[in-house]
């Protein structure tokens, strides 16, 4: 269980709070305004942004003082989730472990996410000879062989075309479930919520509030989702 | 994330080997100044020579600086709105002296301005005397041959940093020639020239082979060359000392002056950009324009023709000499060069990393050191302990190196900070660690850029001519000091065949790094 227990972000004068849990295995859209927090509630998840006050706990383990990289957190950017100058395989083998060479047994587990992925083929190639699409790929394959179990998504699908968005979700949706990882999602769209999501963090106001149902939180939103949905 | 500094924990690679390597060139720099400092003391005050020289040095070095601007604002103008056949080779070139051996140079200056040179040639035609190089107008000429094209790239960069949309809104006003001046550069200029001004002033105060070959006598001695002639001709250390404290004063004054006002980069790309203009369009405009742009490939290209002409056929019969001075050349430059890599990577990284205060430390030593002074107080420390001519070739990298840092920083510095603003946290998500950091992203993401810096610090060590000179005994000699002593024995056709060895060389040298970071790195 993801557990935040009272705990304050600030980031440039501005204070996020947030005391809430969300269960193994769930998958959640965290969706508000912009400018509400949203990302950075994942980076202090993921250990980029330090708390004021408060704890992050992962299974009853106090997280803070933990560096981003010995978290139990895969997170995707909005971008740079791949190096330039590296090929796709070469990326997601840094997924297995950044540190050494790889064993033959992990290879074989680099090329399987590769293929899982539907890359098969094209893991020479450098992010900028892959299309959009492509990059989104490798770098689902790298999250893939690093099996944490919580999934941060910050937007990493935004510079794509709406069906190319909806597929990948589906691909991501697809891969947390096979691991049973925890997913966290950072949306702008109603739509990709309802899609993969089965509860929402609505965060507003200077406030991430506790999950809640998807279906009822959209069908009938508060009134700081509801200024933010618009009219409807 | 991007703007504030990271937290401490935050930080993909470490930041102290940077202040280490910091540390060390500030112990050199000041720790040298200390021990000249303390052998200062036996001295017996300034003499009249001594004055002679501060006034010298002062002089030429604001001569310098003055022609250089004044004669630069029309060139960068006539570039700035003069679209040529030639165009980018020109403003290229105008890197060029930077990596260009000042022996070289003087080797050319000599042959176009020179006794018996072109010019003295041209004029003896019309029954007129021969042009006189040597003494203060010698030293001024060859300091606006290295600081013209300097002054040009600064002063073009102020140019084409006026909004285009400027030029629009100018052209539709109809503003005539006066109106531009008034409203678009002239405020730029304003802005500008003090900054390229004090640069070319701090610069052509630590000047030591241009004086040392073209100046000389009483009348033409600068500090750096005073230092010299304290050492070798009297071996009176306590003078070297005190003159090594007046220089380094005055440097650090031109420092501080030249750090207050602000000065782009000069040798950044994208200089041959055009912007478009409308203005410029009468004949008196383009008739001076031209004659500007004229004037300077001449000044710039006929000495570098003429290393080509006269050193040609000396290059058949070098003697043993050159080979084996090229041979320590080659071996001093190649040191220099990996510990220039050695030192400024890591600061690189430190100060990408936020450690603001490095920077700016490494900024004043860079423009206030003075190799002469660093040389001489090495000497006086090593001095006691064994004979220095042991060390020349080690000391000799390691001033070059001191002298090539603060450039390699300007190099090295934004192209880190951006990798790291793209890559850190993706290496911090991946728990890659400090080395692994270096070896998968940070090496080769800058590949390019260490290539420039690497190929620069080579060029400039393979064409120093300074503190060598202090240390080295008969039997030792760079290539570039080995070109001096030769025209010192009057053997001007080898000294020429040698310079030009030493021009190939180090232009090459520095091609091959250049080219060889930028080979299949990515765009």
């Amino acid at each position: 269980m993801l557990k935040l227990e009272g705990a304050v972000i600030r980031k440039g004068g501005f204070d996020l709070s947030a005391d809430l849990e969300i269960a193994p295995g769930a998958k959640v859209a965290v969706i508000g305004p912009s400018g509400a927090g949203k990302s950075t509630l994942l980076e202090a998840i993921a250990g980029f942004q330090p708390l004021a006050r408060g704890r992050v706990l992962w299974s009853g383990v106090d997280l803070s003082g933990v560096l981003p990289g010995k978290r139990p957190v895969a997170m995707l950017f909005q971008d740079g989730n791949l190096f330039p100058h590296l090929s796709a395989r070469q990326n997601v083998r840094l997924g297995v472990e950044a540190n050494r060479k790889l064993t033959s047994a992990e290879e074989a587990r680099v090329a399987e996410a590769l293929q899982r992925v539907g890359l098969k083929g094209l893991d020479d190639r450098r992010p900028a000879e892959l299309s959009g699409g492509q990059q989104s790929r490798a770098a689902l394959a790298r999250v893939l062989v690093q099996s944490r179990d919580l999934l941060l998504l910050d937007e990493p699908f935004a510079a794509l075309g709406p069906a190319l968005k909806a597929e990948m979700l589906d691909l991501v949706a697809e891969l947390a479930a096979e691991s049973g990882a925890t997913l966290l999602m950072v949306s702008h769209d109603p739509a990709d919520a309802r899609r993969i999501a089965d509860q929402v963090v609505l965060v507003a106001e200077g406030r991430a509030h506790p999950p809640a149902a998807t279906a009822a939180v959209l069908d009938n939103p508060p009134p700081a989702l509801r200024a933010y949905l618009g009219a409807g | 994330m991007a703007e504030r500094a990271q937290p401490v924990s935050l930080r993909p690679v470490a930041t102290w080997p940077g202040t280490c390597a910091a540390l060390l060139v500030a112990l050199l720099v000041l720790g040298t100044l200390a021990a000249v400092a303390m052998r200062a003391e036996g001295g017996s005050g300034l003499g009249a020579a001594d004055w002679s020289a501060l006034r010298f040095t002062l002089i030429q070095a604001s001569l310098s600086a003055l022609f250089s601007v004044a004669l630069a604002v029309p060139v960068a103008r006539a570039l700035a709105r003069r679209r040529f056949f030639g165009r980018r080779v020109l403003i290229t070139l105008l890197g060029a002296p930077f990596i260009l051996p000042v022996i070289v140079a003087i080797l050319g200056l000599l042959a176009v301005f020179g006794r018996s040179g072109w010019l003295s040639d041209l004029l003896s035609l019309v029954g007129l005397p021969p042009v006189q190089i040597y003494g203060l107008h010698g030293v001024v000429i060859a300091h606006v041959f290295f600081n013209l094209p300097l002054a040009t790239r600064l002063i073009l960069q102020g140019w084409q940093e006026i909004p285009a949309e400027r030029f629009r809104l100018a052209a539709q006003l109809d503003a005539g020639p006066k109106a531009i001046w008034q409203l678009l550069e002239q405020p730029m200029l304003r802005q500008v020239l003090p900054g390229a001004t004090a640069v070319i002033f701090a610069i052509c105060l630590s000047s030591f082979a241009v004086a040392l070959t073209l100046g000389g006598g009483p009348k033409a001695t600068t500090l750096e060359l005073a230092i010299y002639q304290a050492f070798h001709f009297d071996f009176d250390l306590g003078r070297a000392a005190i003159l090594s404290g007046l220089q380094l004063g005055l440097t650090v004054m031109a420092a501080l002056l030249a750090l207050r006002v602000p000065v782009g980069e000069g040798f950044g790309g994208g200089l041959d950009r055009m912007v478009a203009r409308w203005d410029g369009a009468g004949t008196g405009a383009r008739i001076a324009d031209t004659l500007w742009i004229t004037f300077s490939a001449l000044f710039l290209m006929l000495p570098l023709l003429a290393v080509f002409v006269s050193g040609a056929p000396g290059l058949l019969h070098l003697p043993a000499s050159v080979w084996s001075a090229t041979w320590v050349s080659i071996q001093v430059a190649v040191l220099s060069t990996l510990l220039l890599l050695l030192v400024a990577l890591p600061m690189a990284a430190s100060i990408a990393l936020g450690r603001k205060g490095l920077g700016e430390i490494a900024g004043i030593l860079g423009l206030a050191a003075s190799p002469l002074v660093i040389g001489t107080g090495l000497f006086v420390m090593i001095y006691p302990v064994m004979d220095p001519v042991v060390l020349a070739l080690p000391v000799t990298a390691l001033v070059n190196m001191v002298m090539a840092l603060p450039f390699a920083l300007r190099i090295l510095v934004p192209r880190i900070r951006q990798v790291m603003q793209q890559n850190a946290r993706l290496a911090l998500a991946l728990d890659m660690r400090g080395r692994r950091v270096w070896a998968v992203v940070i090496l080769p993401r800058c590949r390019a850029q260490i290539g420039f810096a690497a190929g620069l610090t080579a060029a400039l060590s393979l064409g120093d001519l300074g503190v060598i000179a202090l240390f080295a005994d008969p039997e030792v000699a760079t290539l570039p000091l080995q070109v001096y002593r030769l025209m010192g024995a009057y053997r001007m056709q080898a000294a020429e065949g040698a310079a030009l060895l030493l021009f190939v060389l180090s232009m090459g040298a520095f091609w091959l790094l250049d080219r060889g970071g930028r080979f299949h790195a990515e765009a």
